[in-house]
């Protein structure tokens, strides 16, 4: 920023305020002595609300308390796409923190003119803005008066680091106080006066058709309002939740459904993914100046599951039609695509659509939340102007959902005759891991899937490499090979549902490059800590491998039975740094006891939040290699509940130390994804540690150990 | 109709109800409370959580006709904004949660616990706090934040 070398190119926005540039979609100011901060990215239970809170509170010299943050709607609120891929404090906090730094300066020229002073003589303190000879006026006084708008123009110069007092500091967040009250801030404990309770009927074998629909049984049911079907879509719209409830299952007893369409063997993933016909990017390409010669080659296969989303609560959202305009409220992380995307069902202009959003339960990607929003629009076409409210069963969340994408990696090295990698060959066979709403001419909704006339099922895609990638992401290798040649199959068939899950391939990628690197490094005999030191240059990467080294201290004495791995990532290659060291104890299963993490996301903007980020990555990552993957068989996703898709428990939690090293003079990145890759890689060379065996088939289980102690021997 | 009879946070409540329908249905749907949380309605996540006695139960998975008679407490029924719970005051503290969804259920488990064992140890936490499932990773906070709770009730 201001205290770099100035940069020839004019100044520009920053692209969240360029795309919406009108400083009041922003921020407003009243009169009473609040200001209200309108961002267009969503709290997710990622603490985002807080962070952009403090910014705000920050560039205009107010207390954070004054700051009321507003939930994104199509109405109001700035476009700014989707809250995704630990973007909100980059594109979010940078276009906020550009929008306060202008208005405080508008408002010190209007300062400036009311009190006949110059602007340079004034001061802002929590609002209150003062000159020489104690002349004061405030923004809460002069708010009638600004107007904001205009549009934001580039040259603002945000204050520089160390004249921050809020953002950099840990503070409460906004949110928490309402949720340890049990008061109504999700979108489940919302009622809107008159609102009926809806379900949807969906068949349990994948993409089934419903042949027959009898409704007498329904019909039987106390409240009933409305049975609804269009094609395979069915539901029904009921008086009360209970209703809906009885009146559903009545519903499925008198459905007759296809036999649906085959799955692939869940035993055999990488077969099914190397099998299926695909669309194949060379993702990256560096030759050698001097190529070295290769004394061997050696090749390994990682895979991961399908991994399920697995919210706590299941999807819920509500719609209410006046004449051909429907609102419709919703924990989308997106709430303009998802607009995009029921227009395009609807076959209704977007004019006439508002979707407004509300909190739901932790979102780690695309689930169900906006499929739950089409569900709820559908339904409340039979309710007369009344709003219905639409929710997923356990059941329907854990198979109808999108998961994230199963992966099949291999890797091959060529190593002279000193074991040096000298060629490094990285291939990818994967699902697309984004079918998000509001990016194509097609809709991604399932129930647009299902209808008399239905849209075409959408195949997953990834996003561009600009953006981070998808199934490729962190595939390039940060360590200084001197050829490698990365290759990415994306799957044009899509048997089971697939899109954007947090890390998206990254967390596969880290798995398999670290896991691999962690083995050459045994086999030459060094040190993984220094193997990777020696092959980085990039010092930021290699202070995070030595805080969480030196933390954990790196490398204890071998015990019997305990592990020690370390895993390293750089988020996208372009966000967060990230180290994990684990330590496991194997008895009857692998049980991580602890894990020690070293993190540099630039300037911190709440510290304690980015650590609750990285610790809860951690712990989830954890789980993730533990326990989880998707089950089925070949007809129907089995997982359908916690007893068959478990997560890890309280008892089976590791104990997770987090260091940040604090960068207040580089722009902040994303939290919530840089654990994952890490932690999952310095997992499974840690169970290498303890027993000897290298698992490269997650999850790592009792199972998938002996599996590859089999194939070793 | 049957008349169920139970103290609900305090107050007698009388609810006329097909008596097998789940305690958490009657809470949300017919009361219009927004405490406990509905997550699995099979009693496997803990998100509705209440207290029955002196133990934190699933609501979803507990009959209308099986409360007859007893004291409920819900997390409306643990504190306010004004008096809170000194969980209530360590989760804040402590800022022990992500999302929040399951953190209703949490809080009545450990309440439950406290009651029953005022000094727990962390692994005690760990145990109380199993049937609970919490799907962002904040587990190492909350078991942080109940000890504190402890410790504060402790000190009186």
């Amino acid at each position: 920023m201001n205290q770099q070398a100035p940069d020839p190119s004019p100044p520009k926005l920053p692209v969240s305020l360029a795309a919406n540039p009108r400083l009041s979609s922003w921020l407003k100011f009243s009169s009473d002595g609040q200001v209200t901060v309108s961002p267009g990215k969503v709290e997710i239970g990622q603490g985002i609300v807080t962070a952009l809170a403090q910014i705000a509170a920050d560039e205009l010299d107010i207390d954070l308390s004054r700051v009321q943050m507003v939930r994104a709607s199509t109405t109001a609120s700035p476009n700014e796409g989707v809250t995704s891929g630990s973007l909100s404090i980059q594109q979010s906090g940078r276009a906020l923190r550009h929008a306060c730094a202008e208005v405080r300066r508008i408002f010190l020229q209007q300062a400036a003119e009311r009190l006949g002073v110059g602007i340079d003589t004034l001061d802002v303190e929590d609002g209150t803005i003062s000159g020489p000879g104690n002349v004061r006026t405030s923004y809460w006084e002069l708010a009638d008066e600004v107007s904001l708008n205009r549009d934001a123009a580039p040259g603002v110069t945000p204050k520089i680091v160390t004249s921050r007092t809020v953002a950099g500091h840990s503070v409460q967040r906004v949110d928490i106080p309402d949720k340890v009250f049990g008061r109504a801030r999700f979108i489940h404990d919302q009622a809107l006066p008159g609102m009926l309770h809806g379900r949807v009927l969906r068949p349990e074998n994948a993409r089934a058709k419903l042949l027959q629909l009898r409704e007498d049984g329904a019909r039987e049911v106390a409240d009933l309002v409305a049975i609804v079907r269009d094609g395979s879509f069915t539901g029904v719209v009921s008086e009360t939740e209970h209703g809906a409830e009885q009146a559903v299952q009545a519903l499925r007893k008198g459905a007759t459904w296809s036999d649906g369409d085959p799955l692939p063997d869940e035993g055999d993933l990488a077969s099914f993914l190397k099998a299926q016909p695909a669309e194949s990017t060379i993702i990256d390409k560096k030759t050698a100046i001097s190529p070295g010669a290769a004394a061997r080659t050696i090749r390994r296969q990682y895979t991961r599951p399908y991994i399920a989303h697995a919210s706590i609560a299941p999807s819920c959202a509500m719609a209410q039609w006046d004449g051909d305009r429907v609102h419709v409220w919703t924990h989308s992380q997106g709430v303009y695509l998802l607009r995009a995307d029921l227009a395009l069902v609807l076959k209704l202009p977007v004019e006439n659509i508002t979707v407004e959003h509300m909190e739901g339960a932790g979102c780690y990607g695309h689930n169900a939340a906006d499929d739950v929003a089409l569900d709820a629009v559908l339904l409340a076409r039979a309710a007369g102007g009344r709003p219905v409210r639409a929710q997923w069963s356990r059941q329907g969340e854990m198979s109808d959902a999108p998961f994230g994408a199963a992966m099949a990696i291999e890797i091959e090295a060529d190593l002279d005759a000193q074991g040096e990698i000298v060629g490094w060959r990285h291939e990818i066979w994967s699902n697309g891991h984004a079918a998000r709403p509001g990016r194509a001419s097609q809709p991604a909704l399932l129930a647009g899937f299902e209808l008399a006339n239905p849209f075409p099922r959408m195949i997953s895609t990834n996003p561009p490499q600009a953006n981070g990638g998808g199934g490729d992401r962190n595939s390039i290798p940060l360590y200084d090979f001197p050829s490698w040649q990365i290759e990415s199959h994306r799957l044009t068939t899509m048997p089971i549902r697939t899109s954007a899950l947090r890390t998206l391939g990254a967390q596969g990628n880290v798995f398999a490059i670290e896991s691999f690197i962690d083995e050459l490094a045994a086999e030459r005999g060094e040190d993984p800590v220094a193997f990777r030191l020696r092959h980085l240059r990039d010092e930021r990467a290699k202070d995070v491998i030595r805080a969480a080294a030196t933390r954990a201290r790196w490398k204890l004495e071998k015990q019997p039975g305990i592990g020690h791995g370390i895993g390293f990532a750089r988020y996208k290659n372009t966000g967060a740094y990230c180290a994990a060291i684990a330590e496991i104890e194997s008895a009857e299963d692998i049980s991580v006891r602890k894990l020690t993490l070293a993190v540099d996301v630039g300037e911190a903007i709440n510290p304690d939040g980015v650590i609750n980020q990285i610790e809860g990555g951690a712990i989830q990552a954890t789980s993730w290699v533990l326990k989880e993957r998707v089950r089925f068989d070949h007809q129907r996703v089995t997982s359908t509940n916690w007893t068959e898709y478990p997560i890890l428990r309280f008892s089976e939690v590791p104990d997770v130390e987090v260091e940040i090293i604090q960068r207040p003079d580089m722009d902040p990145v994303g939290a919530g994804e840089a654990a994952h890759g890490p932690v999952t890689a310095a997992i499974a060379s840690a169970v290498f540690d303890a027993l000897g065996v290298r698992v490269r088939h997650l999850p790592i289980t009792r199972d998938s150990i002996i599996a590859a102690m089999e194939l070793t021997s | 109709m049957p008349t169920v009879r139970f103290r609900l946070n305090g107050a007698e409540t009388e609810i006329d109800a097909d008596p097998d329908r789940s305690l958490l249905d009657i809470l949300r749907g017919q009361i219009g409370m927004t405490g406990p949380h509905f997550g699995c309605g099979a009693g496997e996540c803990g998100a509705c959580n209440v207290i029955i006695g002196d133990h934190a139960v699933p609501a979803c998975d507990t009959p209308l006709w099986s409360v007859a008679g007893k004291d409920v407490t819900t997390i409306e029924g643990l504190g306010t904004i004004e008096r809170p719970h000194p969980l209530q005051r360590a989760f804040i503290t402590e800022q022990a949660l992500q999302c929040g969804y399951c953190v209703s259920g949490i809080l009545m488990s450990a309440a439950a616990l406290l009651k029953r064992n005022p000094s727990p140890t962390s692994r005690e936490v760990k145990e109380a706090l199993d049937r609970n499932l919490c799907r962002c990773g904040s587990h190492n906070r909350i078991v942080r934040a109940v000890l504190r709770a402890a410790e504060e009730m402790a000190a009186g």
